[in-house]
């Protein structure tokens, strides 16, 4: 069978979702695919592209993977831009002369940013903001200026008014319209915005109309507006609104707007049947869609025609909630009360810097609107009100008033009232009937709903409210959430954590016998073990503990696939003496054991035998080393780089700080390995934004970064707080580091539990850094018992007959295990295969212990 | 069935740790030993642990399925029945156990596995 030609003109946001779904269907292999795309790279998420001045890279923000797009079959152009269409011969002609057949063309091909023509508006330093190209021309310009000014105080205006505050600018807002936000809101909600952007050192000018750009005296521009004045400044951007891009359609002679845009029925066809437009490049009713959920719904719809299944485009709502530099603005379906006999209540509190507005119909039934700046929580109920046209409650007005004390919201709307087809998450288009599909399909927790339904995945904007759908419907089918650890306890280990507090339980006998049955198990007794260890800290191989621990926290080494232990001591911030890297080498060559470099900046031994461990041990504790902890799920290593000690860049002592931090938090129990780094300036060599903490050295202090890792589902830390001092940094990873031991499920590391907090990093913000549930100090001090009570174990171990003990390979014979062999390969010893053991290669000689 | 009188001695109790286990070589094979005092019980079950085919299972955690007493491997996790060796996770996968009994401190084992 033939394969029908599909190309694909234009990889943005919306082309990539196409290609994703196309995948999806299964049916891909019926088409060869063909990807032009104009951009130097793949795909990235344009919505977070602000994203790239708080640190993300092009590879962060990046959404087509060149090896996911080859796995799909597709044939990708990268850095090729279509220039004609010959639709009588189906063919197109690409920048580079290539001429290519077709079948079918899917055109999502976006738009451009609008610059007004006024004279002087292409002067160097005269930028737009759009592409990651962009970007690096507005931070090139930044860096060379000291003010900047953004034309077009809109959504994307005042986003671009926010980079250029964060590259250090002094930033203006020049805005032809007598508001900011024109389209969104009205003039008590553009008023409380500007107050507030202004309170943020942003200069808003409003009214304004640019008549030209000329040399500036004291800066590289100055601007003159119709009223006379004149501003100077270094860098411009424009963002004054977006045109489609709709020339090769136009060209073609395919249907286009009077005002642009390609045209589309609800098919997402253009005027030949044999091409689609999807995203901000196509006209539907009308319309233009400037945001990436309809975009989707485009692309979606696109497939299924092709597929021949019966789905059709009807418009998107352009409700939008988005924080701008930190304020919360929020607009709802007819915002402006444009709909004959509509009524409208509002709410300003000058004070706080809150305005809320709701547009009723004539009947005071129905909502039809809202705008709300300084403070959006209510965005959620509002809009499933206005989409779903549930009915308002009597007083509409109750819907936005404060609650002061009293008896709470009396109209919040019970998401049990939602229909199933109430949309929950627009921006991958989940409604509260698919919700529920998953959870009848085995969802068992918030995080099993996002990751099957990708709800809260995109914006984060429905979290809370899915959030509470998800509770709801989990306790409505009366289940009740088996979060149990094991069959021998009825808690969660966060609840078994708090028990052991509370009821001050010092061993797992006591916390079995008052709150579980049967004798425990591989899973409940070392979660027991780490919660007793981090709560009391005591001597994990004293009596009553030991037999809770998995092997290598019993033997306080780490068992390899024969039997055999490596041991590695702790070499803190990877800084070590010649004398001791000496010692390791004496004992590596005494003891007849493998080594090799960690990821950790450590050196691991391995091979050795159960008896062997007390007598290595003995050895290192002598020459000073403590236990590396290897085996515990615990602080493992704090990476460093060299730092400003000796690195030509560094701007700090990466290595002070991570020996610091590391002999700090070294022994602390968890529910999971944790991991640090320090990096001694951007450069970032110590990779710190792989790991639970991340520090990096700042001209003004230090940066913090939580909840990264490595490991099988690698991802980056977040950045959360910014030139910190030293007290202060140490202050905020007691806390963070307390409140997860205290609060993670078994096994969960740092991004897992805080991705199920609910409200994320900007809740652990909270938690940590404005203190919001009063815990800080408990924290602190809580932590500063771990700290106060570490002991090194195998220094207590090895000076602890009883516990040497256990430490012998039999009870009734003075013999090693004969089933440890090893082999020669690459001039060190490695277990022999069961095949060598039974050939009997000559094995290495048993060593030989002085 | 047995006669004390194939019985020999192996160690003392004070050898056992309570709640886990230790190791014993008996004719040539390694015999993991488990003392769960709760039960007054000691358990022996072959040492070898045949998924990962190394001798570790003395050095198992120690807990019960149900009510039944067993060990879950330190290297895999599968899980035996101290009782009769039976592996949870696999049906056909059954260890060598022996008869032991605590005569006042000293632990008696019957050299022939069962
Ligand atoms: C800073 C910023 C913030 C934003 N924030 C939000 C937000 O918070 N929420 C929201 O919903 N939306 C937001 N948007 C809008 C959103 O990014 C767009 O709606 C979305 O990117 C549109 O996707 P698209 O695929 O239609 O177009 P694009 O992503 O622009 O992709 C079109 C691609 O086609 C290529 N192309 C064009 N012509 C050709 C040709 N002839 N041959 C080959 N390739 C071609 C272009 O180079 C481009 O790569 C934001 C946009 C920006 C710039
Ligand atoms: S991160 Fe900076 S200070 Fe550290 S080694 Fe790299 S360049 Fe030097
Ligand atoms: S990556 Fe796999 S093989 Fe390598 S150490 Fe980790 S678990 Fe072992
Ligand atoms: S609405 Fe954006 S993630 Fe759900």
């Amino acid at each position: 069978m033939n394969k029908t030609k599909l190309i694909l003109i234009g990889n943005g946001m919306v082309g990539h979702q196409f290609l994703a779904s196309l995948a999806e269907s299964g049916e891909a292999e019926r088409f060869e695919v063909t990807i032009f795309c104009e951009e130097p790279r793949l795909a990235y998420d344009r919505v977070q592209l602000s994203a790239y001045f708080s640190g993300k890279t092009a590879e962060d923000l990046a959404m087509g993977q060149p090896a996911q797009y080859a796995a799909w079959g597709y044939h990708v152009r990268l850095n090729e831009k279509v220039v004609s269409i010959d639709r009588d011969n189906q063919t197109v002609t690409s920048s580079t002369g290539a001429t290519l057949a077709y079948d079918q063309i899917i055109l999502a091909t976006g738009s451009f940013p609008f610059v007004p023509p006024v004279p002087g508006h292409d002067r160097e330093h005269c930028l737009v903001y759009r592409t990651i190209e962009d970007l690096e021309a507005i931070t090139a310009s930044a860096a060379k200026g000291r003010s900047g000014v953004v034309v077009g105080g809109g959504l994307l205006g005042l986003e671009a008014a926010k980079a250029l505050r964060d590259l250090g600018l002094e930033t203006h807002v020049v805005e032809f319209a007598p508001r900011l936000m024109a389209v969104q809101l009205d003039d008590a909600g553009g008023k409380v915005l500007r107050d507030k952007i202004a309170e943020l050192g942003v200069k808003v000018h409003t009214g304004k109309n640019t008549q030209q750009i000329v040399d500036g005296d004291n800066a590289v521009h100055r601007m003159e507006f119709a009223d006379g004045e004149v501003l100077e400044t270094d860098v411009i951007l424009f963002s004054a609104g977006i045109r489609p891009r709709d020339e090769l359609a136009r060209s073609c002679g395919l249907d286009v707007g009077e005002r642009g845009g390609i045209v589309i029925d609800n098919d997402c066809l253009t005027s030949d049947k044999n091409i689609f437009a999807i995203g901000e490049c196509a006209l539907w009713n009308g319309r233009i869609f400037g945001l990436v959920a309809p975009g989707y719904n485009m692309a979606k719809v696109a497939v299924a025609r092709l597929l021949g299944e019966d789905k059709q485009f009807l418009g998107a709502d352009m409700s939008t909630k988005l924080k701008l530099m930190g304020v919360d603005v929020a607009s709802i379906g007819d915002a402006h009360g444009h709909t004959p006999g509509a009524r409208n209540y509002t709410y300003l509190d000058e004070a706080c810097g809150i305005y809320k507005k709701i547009v009723v119909n004539e009947s005071g039934k129905q909502l039809l609107g809202a705008i709300l700046v300084g403070d959006a929580e209510d965005y959620g109920t509002l809009l499933q009100y206005a989409l779903n046209g549930i009915d308002l409650p009597e007083f509409p007005d109750s819907l936005i008033l404060p609650q002061r004390g009293g008896d709470g919201k009396p109209a919040g709307l019970g998401v049990a009232a939602l229909p199933e087809t109430a949309q929950i998450c627009s921006c991958h288009d989940v409604s509260k009937g698919d919700i529920c599909q998953a959870i009848d399909g085995g969802a068992a927790t918030l995080g099993d709903v996002k990751s099957c339904t990708k709800a809260a995945t995109g914006c984060g904007g429905c979290s809370a409210l899915l959030t509470n759908l998800v509770n709801h419907e989990l306790e409505s089918r009366g289940v009740e959430v088996n979060r149990n650890l094991c069959e021998h306890f009825d808690f969660t280990r966060q609840e078994l954590y708090h028990l052991v507090r509370v009821d001050q339980i010092k061993s797992f006998d006591e916390l079995l016998h008052k709150h579980g049955r049967g004798k425990g198990c591989e899973i409940c007794k070392p979660t027991a073990a780490s919660i007793l260890a981090s709560c009391w800290n005591e001597f994990v191989l004293k009596k009553p503990h030991v037999g809770l621990q998995d092997t290598n926290d019993t033997f306080l080494a780490n068992m390899q696939k024969d039997g055999t232990y490596s041991v590695v001591p702790r070499v803190a911030g990877g800084e070590i003496t010649p004398d001791k890297l000496i010692v390791l080498g004496q004992v590596a060559k005494q003891f007849n054991l493998y080594t090799k470099v960690t990821g950790g900046q450590r050196i691991d031994l391995f091979g050795a035998r159960l008896e062997e461990l007390p007598q290595i041990w003995r050895i290192l504790v002598d020459a000073g080393f403590e236990t590396g902890h290897a085996y515990g799920k615990s602080l493992r290593t704090v990476k460093s780089c060299v730092g400003s000690t000796w690195c030509r860049y560094g701007v700090d002592d990466s290595v002070g700080l991570a020996i610091e931090v590391e002999n700090r938090y070294k022994g602390l129990r968890s529910p999971h390995k944790i991991k640090f780094a320090v990096s001694g300036c951007t450069r970032e060599c110590a990779e710190a934004q792989s790991k639970d903490v991340g520090i990096i050295a700042t001209e003004n202090g230090w940066n913090l970064y939580l909840c990264g890792n490595g490991g099988m589902k690698p991802r980056h830390g977040d950045l959360f707080a910014t030139d910190l001092d030293k007290d202060t940094l140490i202050k905020y990873i007691d806390r963070f580091l307390m409140f997860y031991v205290k609060t993670a499920d078994r096994l969960q590391r740092t991004s897992v539990w805080m991705d199920n907090l609910e409200g994320g990093l900007d809740y652990l913000r909270q938690v940590i850094i404005e203190d919001s549930l009063g815990l800080g100090a408990e924290l602190e001090e809580q932590m500063l018992q771990v700290v106060g009570t570490y002991e090194c174990e195998w220094k207590k171990t090895i000076e602890d007959p009883e516990a040497l003990k256990r430490f012998r390979p039999f009870v009734n014979a003075d013999a090693t295990d004969s089933n440890v062999v090893f082999v020669m390969e690459r001039d060190q010893i490695r277990p022999a295969t069961a095949a060598e053991k039974a050939a009997n290669t000559p094995a290495v000689p048993v060593k030989m212990v002085s | 069935m047995t006669t004390n009188t194939k019985l020999i001695s192996l160690c003392s109790k004070a050898d056992l740790v309570p709640n886990s286990g230790v190791c014993a070589l008996v004719d040539g094979r390694q015999v993991a030993l488990f003392y769960l005092p709760e039960d007054e019980q000691v358990y022996a079950i072959d040492n070898h642990d045949p998924f990962g085919q190394a001798n570790v299972l003395s050095r198992g955690i120690v807990g019960s399925i149900a009510d039944v007493p067993v060990v879950a491997s330190p290297l895999y996790k599968q899980r035996f029945s101290l009782v009769d060796g039976q592996c949870f996770e696999d049906e056909a996968v059954k260890l060598a156990t022996w008869q032991v009994t605590l005569l006042d401190d000293v632990l008696m084992i019957d050299p022939t596995p069962r």
